[in-house]
């Protein structure tokens, strides 16, 4: 399923190049690596990769810099930012200027790969959209708008209804409070609304609401939904 | 202006909140007020003390005099009394209260019998009054008695009605600010019944005195006084608890009275009047001297009976000021009108009437200009005659008397007669009188008032003797030349006079001009001065010569103050003036000598402080008798200190501002040092964890090289991770001082081959030369230390060096020093890091970056080589692009003592 799926890296550490090399290549992908910013953006142009693993912090320019200047050349190819910044406002940038994930140094190489196939599933999703979603013992029929959480079937009201869609269209992504508010409420209001109706959502959807499996919560960033199986 | 009374209706008023709130954290006084010594004042208050006692308060006496009475006394039993203190004065053992025992006592309320008492010489305080205060400010209640004729605003009255004139005052504020008091009233009657039955206490010797003083006439005018007084009291109470919760009433006064105090005897008295007078219209008052340029020619008890009318004003409630004007009147009138005064009080005028027309009195003048405002002239009978405040009369101020001028005088007479006599021969006799004019003149300007006026009366001889027929005679026969000698006199007084006004004038001004000028050049010189010391210094010394005293500046150290500059030098005071100056600091109020407070102390203490708040004390001594300064010098004095003071505080304010931005750039090092560790850290670790799950997760799908690759990342990352570390404890090591020298003769070449060994492989990608000169000595130095300082030198090199390219380490000897130098060929520092690489936390910014540094290397380089008494300095190479490092060491060890600083 990965054959031929491009992965451009862009690090400065070699010996961070060197295991992404390793297991992506041994995953299926076929890996292309820049060790600047400079050189990332003259790759991406000559090989238009699927999917950017892009370190934010590089040693001549910003990582912001090169989201940006990708989403401006019009590429839609996923973007997961490996962060070694604990700051999460950074991470908020980065998703808001137009990544798709982040991963936080030091990483497993299980999770990165995990963020990458959601990623790259969720452009393919958006191509041809499945009507029905499945995660654990939650079903969406989204051309029937039915809901069913551990096989009894949920009322939501409306605006539940669109925040839980939302989530499932990006099942597997993290998305920020501030498109989760522009998407569902259609302006930045406070992000309390939010907390109360993922609250609401959990109490219908979850098994133990105190516990999320299904929504799960990155903090100071926004929140995610357990990808499809 | 309606909004604005609205406004004042509807709240409580400010300074009456505040006035209460003061109250509430100050002990409480209560005043039991009498009409005459005998009316029960001390009785009262023992009774009502035990009652207080009875109710649980802890009330001692503090000092209660009984004169052997049996009722008194027995009252005082049962009472904690603090015993009192013994001074000895004159050779004479005296009684005091013990206001420091009572201090550390600190019941809840003392009584203290007798607040006008005047204390022993050497007392803290001169007046017991002054001592209630301090026990009030320390929080403690205070019952006390006062007979009324020792206030201060009805002595003159009192000393009128009973012609007896008590010398021990206290000032009326005390009284308006008491919380309580209760008039003890006995009728005339009995209280002359009283006398009659022995029960008042009458010192012997003053027996008739005061036989005299208590006729039923006297009696009853006291008793009315204290009634009135009182109930003034109860009046002003009234109106404060109004005002303090804010009822509307008919306080609203709009009367203000201005007491206008001249030079003359009296001065004091007319304040006092003042007062009075603004106590009946409940309004507020305010004392003004205006200063002409007569000023100049005053004397100095005219000087300090000016002083003092302002002080008893300041003592009274009122206000004091003092304004520049060129007439008294002039000066009144302007200062009535901006300032919304309704009554003037001047002193009754005490010329001729005729001089009236020539030069009229100030209180004419005002009475001609007051237009609505009411003018009260008090005649000056009922103040001068026996003025207590009058210091005792010295001789008339004369300034001893000087032959030159007047000798000067009749030269320039003779001056002009001598060319008169020339001048005879061609121009009338009448036009000669105009040479004699211009003698007196210039006696006039030369001279001053009395040798001009001396010139007047020869030039007036002269003229007669040798010009006017019949010659040397003095008899004139011409009666036109009667006339016109008369004139000449006239004219040449008046003119003499007008002269000596100009040239005093011009004094005064010139002197003026000095003044401001100094004071100007101090504030520039003040301006320039950065360093605190410097600043004292320029202080002490410009206030010491302008003022012709010895001057010291205290500064607050921690608790109290302490000497930090004098002119001439002076670094330690004595007991009597180190608590002197520690009292000013606490209460900000003058102290020491000819001051209230601790009047035996050697210097005069006086705060200095700016609007923001306290920040020294000046201390003030001289081998003059009397006071201190003048108060032209008090306020050339408050205007030095106020400057001083405002420059301190500025340089204060600049220390403080380097000390925050030393803690700015501290924080700014921390957020540096947390970033800098969060990235070195967590780089290698990301290397190590993604390269160990990859094998965990793909081991099956990879090939042996692949995994032999990620092993040797995670044995390479791990190293990485190790040597940073190990410069972090380094470091750490360095900035606590806990490196450990332990120097022995070395072999350099050792060390340097162990550090290349160990940087083998950060070096893998570069060609190493090795260049050490033959015969090196063997200098005495840690080799671990230099071990890890060529090392880092490597490794640094190794980053910022591209592969491929050579670095050179080399060793040669130059005296008693040897020099390693480690260079690559790199692209060099960047010449304005080049002192900045050796900070913690600095790192070059590479543009193509191969491997992360730390930011440490370097600056451990200089910890290391600069504990073992050596230098570590950095330059680009000058015959290719590149950097070189060179350490230099001396071959002998240092002393022990000065390798670890």
């Amino acid at each position: 399923m990965t054959k031929d799926l491009r992965v451009l890296v862009v690090d400065d550490e070699p010996a961070i190049r060197r295991f992404l090399r390793a297991s992506l290549s041994a995953e299926g992908y076929q890996v292309i690596e820049a060790q600047s910013g400079h050189g990332a953006l003259e790759l991406f142009r000559r090989n238009t990769p699927d999917v950017v693993v892009l370190d934010l912090g590089l040693p001549d320019s910003d990582g912001f810099e090169i989201i940006r200047a990708l989403r401006d050349s019009g590429s839609a190819a996923p973007i997961v930012v490996l962060s070694s910044r604990t700051d999460e406002s950074g991470k908020v940038r980065a998703l808001d200027l137009g990544a798709d994930d982040y991963v936080t140094k030091p990483f497993g190489v299980e999770e990165l790969l995990a963020r990458i196939r959601a990623a790259l599933r969720h452009r393919l999703q958006q191509q041809g959209e499945k009507p029905i979603f499945r995660s654990g013992d939650l079903t969406v029929d989204l051309v029937r708008r039915i809901v069913t959480a551990r096989g009894a079937e949920v009322k939501l009201s409306p605006r539940e209804y669109d925040l839980l869609r939302l989530l499932v269209m990006h099942a597997g992504k993290v998305l920020t409070h501030r498109f989760i508010l522009r998407e569902v409420w259609g302006t930045e209001t406070d992000v309390q609304y939010l907390r109360i109706y993922i609250r609401a959502l959990r109490q219908k959807l979850e098994a133990d609401p105190d516990r999320p499996q299904l929504i799960v919560t990155e903090q100071g960033v926004g929140y995610r939904l357990r990808a499809a199986d | 202006m309606s909004d604005d009374r609205t406004d004042r209706d509807l709240r409580p008023s400010p300074e009456a909140l505040l006035k209460q709130s003061d109250r509430e954290s100050r002990g409480r006084l209560k005043v039991f007020l009498g009409a005459a010594p005998g009316v029960g004042k001390t009785f009262e208050m023992l009774n009502q003390g035990r009652q207080r006692r009875l109710e649980g308060i802890d009330a001692v006496i503090g000092v209660v005099e009984t004169h052997g009475r049996v009722e008194t006394d027995r009252l005082t039993k049962g009472f904690e009394i603090i015993p009192k203190k013994r001074l000895s004065y004159k050779g004479r053992v005296l009684a005091e209260m013990d206001l420091d025992a009572i201090l550390q006592r600190k019941p809840k309320l003392v009584l203290v019998d007798e607040l006008a008492h005047t204390n022993v010489p050497g007392s803290r305080h001169p007046k017991r009054y002054l001592d209630v205060q301090e026990i009030l400010d320390a929080g403690i209640d205070v019952y006390t008695t006062l007979n009324v004729q020792h206030l201060e605003s009805l002595n003159d009255v009192v000393a009128r009605i009973t012609r007896i004139r008590v010398r021990e005052t206290v000032p009326d504020s005390i009284l308006d600010r008491a919380d309580d008091v209760e008039l003890v009233d006995l009728t005339p009657e009995d209280l002359i019944q009283r006398l009659k039955e022995g029960k008042v206490y009458v010192p012997a010797q003053a027996e008739r005195a005061v036989r005299h003083y208590f006729q039923p006439g006297n009696l009853t005018a006291l008793r009315e006084l204290a009634l009135r007084r009182t109930a003034q009291r109860v009046d002003e109470q009234m109106v404060n608890y109004m005002r303090a919760h804010a009822i509307q009433g008919p306080w609203e006064a709009s009367e203000r009275v201005l007491v206008a105090v001249g030079t003359r005897p009296g001065a004091s008295a007319l304040v006092r009047y003042g007062r009075r007078l603004a106590d009946r219209l409940r309004a507020s008052w305010t004392a003004i001297y205006v200063e002409t340029s007569e000023a100049q020619r005053l004397s100095e008890h005219e000087h300090d009976r000016v002083a003092e009318a302002l002080r008893v004003a300041e003592r009274l409630g009122g206000e004091a000021v003092t304004i520049p004007a060129s007439t008294v009147a002039d000066g009144v009138i302007d200062y009535a009108q901006s300032n919304n005064f309704t009554h003037i009080v001047v002193a009754a005028i005490r010329q001729p009437r005729w001089l009236e027309f020539i030069r009229p009195s100030a209180a004419h003048e005002i009475i001609r200009r007051a237009g609505d405002l009411s003018v009260h002239v008090v005649s000056e009978e009922r103040t001068s005659a026996k003025d207590k405040d009058e210091p005792a009369r010295a001789p008339p101020a004369a300034d001893g008397f000087k032959a030159e001028p007047f000798v000067g005088s009749l030269g320039v007479v003779a001056v002009a007669l001598a060319i008169g006599l020339v001048l005879q021969q061609s121009l009338a006799v009448s036009n000669i009188a105009l040479v004699f004019m211009a003698a007196v003149l210039v006696s006039a300007i030369s001279y001053g008032r009395w040798p001009s006026l001396f010139a007047c009366f020869v030039s007036v001889l002269a003229y007669n003797f040798f010009f006017l027929p019949p010659l040397y005679t003095f008899t004139i026969s011409d009666r036109e030349n009667v006339v016109a000698l008369f004139f000449f006199a006239l004219v040449a007084v008046i003119v003499s006079n007008l002269m000596v006004r100009v040239r005093d004038q011009v004094m005064t001004a010139r002197e003026r001009a000095k003044v401001t000028e100094d004071l100007y050049l101090f504030s520039r010189k003040l301006a320039g001065i950065v360093s605190l010391d410097d600043l004292l210094w320029a202080t002490v010394y410009q206030m010491a010569a302008m003022l012709k005293v010895r001057v010291v500046l205290l500064l607050p150290d921690g608790e109290g103050v302490s000497v930090r500059a004098g002119y001439p030098p002076e670094d330690l005071l004595d007991d009597a003036d180190l608590a002197a100056a520690s009292w000013t600091w606490q209460h900000l109020r003058a102290a020491g000598r000819g001051a209230d407070t601790l009047p035996g102390a050697k210097r005069l203490f006086l705060p200095m402080r700016t609007g923001r708040g306290p920040i020294g004390v000046i201390g003030l001594d001289n081998d003059r008798q009397g006071p201190i300064l003048s108060p032209d010098q008090r306020r050339l004095l408050d205007a030095l200190s106020d400057q001083a003071a405002l420059a301190i505080e500025r340089v204060n304010l600049v220390q403080d501002i380097d000390r925050a931005k030393l803690t700015a750039e501290t924080e700014r090092l921390r957020s540096a040092l947390l970033t800098s560790i969060s990235h070195d850290l967590r780089t290698p670790l990301a290397s190590i964890l993604g390269s160990a799950s990859s094998l965990r997760a793909f081991h099956g799908s990879m090939d042996v090289k692949q995994q032999e690759e990620l092993i040797a990342t995670i044995q390479d990352e791990a190293e990485r991770l190790n040597r940073f570390i190990s410069n972090l404890l380094d470091m750490t090591r360095l900035e606590s001082g806990a490196i450990d020298v332990r120097a022995e003769a070395t072999d350099l070449a050792d060390v340097i081959g162990s550090a290349l060994r160990r940087a083998s492989k950060v070096l893998s990608m570069h060609r190493v030369q090795v260049e050490l000169a033959p015969e090196l000595p063997m200098p005495r130095l840690d080799a671990v230390l230099l071990e890890q300082v060529i090392f880092n030198l490597l490794d640094n090199a190794a980053k910022y060096a591209p592969p491929r390219t050579e670095v050179m380490v080399k060793a040669i000897a130059e005296g008693n020093l040897v020099r390693i130098e480690v260079s690559d060929e790199g692209d060099g520092v960047p010449p304005a890091d080049l002192e900045r690489i050796f900070d913690k936390f600095y790192r070059v910014h590479a543009v193509d970056r191969k491997r992360a540094g730390t930011g440490l290397g370097l600056a451990i380089c200089r910890g290391f080589i600069e504990a073992m008494g050596g230098t570590i300095t950095a330059k680009n190479r000058s015959d290719r692009s590149g950097a070189v490092f060179t350490v230099t060491l001396p071959v002998e060890a240092i002393a022990p003592s000065e390798k670890a600083a």
